[in-house]
């Protein structure tokens, strides 16, 4: 059990990595990996939204869409849910831990909408994982994404004092180091 | 009656969580300050970091919460100072009459540029930080700028540009003394000096004068000729470089015309 939890745990940050192997949630990838500081501020919020995520649709999944044979609802009632429990976290952490707020407070609303964390549940209920195992898989998920996002920023802090030829200045380059970051990533397939 | 089950549960889920949230923004209202917002109309928002809070916005926060003083703030003018002071309710900023108070960065080193004293050709990325790492730069003398412009690229008030030599220059009128350069600058040759004070030692070189004579023609070497002359006593050697007491400097040049190195200037000043 605890060794396929944590199987479960690692091929979420390395095998499948949600950014370089399944290229979900490219949007903030791009969008807020040039820092270094905003990334790591990124990587945690979306590490916690999904396992907070992980853990409520795994809830509606099995509790109701099941039991009334509603599984054709899941991605929608999933963006729904995820959409409001963001607010109520954004709300929560505002009031409880503004010091938390002031580090995680930006990036929160830009989660809502994030595939990476709609990945995360859609994958959870297509691999009938349990509650344990839900969690685990999120929490990979989204440390495999402040990984991604990490190193993507330190490559492209150094890209930015680089001299870089003029058409291949900002996104281009970008998603040119994304690509080779995510052939590098292959090379961990074989780590399970 | 699928259509009907899909529609309860999605209009039951949505009104669920509406319910929730509603009723959470009010148990978990967070109430702000009015006086916040006031005080954040009149801050330069260039979130430079020169008051020590990492943003204007927390700068704000704290005149408000906490009762620090706007004075904090380099780059406010004084026309929106006295407006927050307003707002607060408090009478004046300490240090409106001290005229050492108003300061600018000065860059500390007068750039020699003669091949004589370079070790080699630097062709890698134009940034400082990286140039240091090469073999602490293309220069002989360890303290000489670098000349690829850190400085520049780290001003968020746009008062520094290169100028003539390779070597930054200070736009006083928009300076308004953050630090950024001073921090972006891995050879610390920048320091924030009085504005109204016009002579200054330009160099950083601690090494003994044998070996400065060696590395730059008019680099400090701390022989204490200026110190012998200086009518005010306002001048110290420290570690092999002559340093000026700006509180007790008159301004009057004579260590300038002493200096057999010519480490000491007096700004004409500076042409922008």
């Amino acid at each position: 059990m605890t060794g396929s939890l944590i199987g479960i745990f690692l091929t979420a940050i390395f095998i499948e990595n949600f950014v370089l192997n399944q290229i979900l949630g490219l949007c903030p990838f791009i969008g807020v990996s040039s820092r270094t500081e905003s990334a790591v501020g990124m990587g945690i919020s979306v590490t916690f939204v999904m396992v907070m995520a992980g853990v409520a649709t795994w809830g509606v999944q099995n509790l109701v869409l099941v039991p009334y044979s509603l599984e054709y609802l899941q991605t929608v009632s999933f963006i729904l849910i995820i959409a409001a429990l963001v607010q109520f976290v954004e709300m929560v952490i505002k009031k409880l831990a503004p010091a938390l707020y002031k580090a995680l407070g930006v990036f929160l609303p830009l989660i809502t909408t994030n595939c990476a964390v709609l990945g995360v549940a859609l994958i959870n209920v297509r691999r009938n994982y349990g509650l344990l195992e839900s969690s685990f898989h999120a929490l990979g998920g989204g440390l495999g994404f402040m990984l991604a996002l990490v190193i993507m920023s330190g490559i492209r802090e150094r890209l930015a004092i680089s001299e870089v030829p003029v058409a291949m200045r900002g996104a281009p380059i970008a998603f040119i180091t994304a690509g080779l970051l995510a052939t590098a990533f292959m090379g961990l397939s074989g780590l399970i | 009656m699928n259509i009907i089950m899909a529609a309860l549960f999605l209009g039951l889920l949505g009104l669920l969580s509406g319910i929730l949230l509603s009723f959470a923004s009010k148990k978990f209202e967070v109430k702000v300050d009015p006086k916040i917002e006031e005080v954040m109309q009149y801050i330069p928002s260039a979130n430079c970091g020169g008051c020590g809070y990492p943003g204007c916005a927390a700068l704000a926060e704290a005149i408000v919460n906490n009762g620090v003083s706007i004075s904090l703030c380099v780059a406010i003018s004084k026309r929106n100072a006295d407006a927050i002071n307003k707002i607060m309710g408090v009478e004046k900023n300490a240090n409106d009459n001290d005229p050492l108070a108003r300061k600018a960065a000065l860059i500390r080193c007068q750039g020699l540029n003669t091949d004589e004293y370079k070790n080699f050709e630097y062709a890698g990325v134009k940034d400082c930080q990286a140039a240091v790492l090469l073999q602490n730069g293309p220069w002989k003398c360890p303290h000489r700028c670098l000349g690829l412009g850190s400085c520049v690229n780290a001003c968020p008030f746009d008062a520094l540009k290169m100028g003539p030599n390779n070597l930054p220059v200070v736009d006083e009128a928009k300076c308004v003394a953050c630090g950024k350069c001073v921090d972006a600058c891995p050879k610390q040759i920048i320091e924030l000096v009085p504005q109204i004070k016009t002579v200054h030692v330009l160099c950083v070189s601690k090494d003994t004068g044998k070996d400065t004579i060696k590395m730059c023609k008019i680099g400090c070497i701390g022989c204490g000729i200026c110190k012998k002359n200086c009518p005010a006593d306002a001048i110290v050697i420290e570690n092999n470089l002559a340093k000026i007491n700006y509180e007790k400097c008159i301004d009057c040049g004579k260590c300038v015309e002493v200096c057999p190195r010519k480490s000491i200037i007096k700004e004409s000043h500076l042409d922008i």
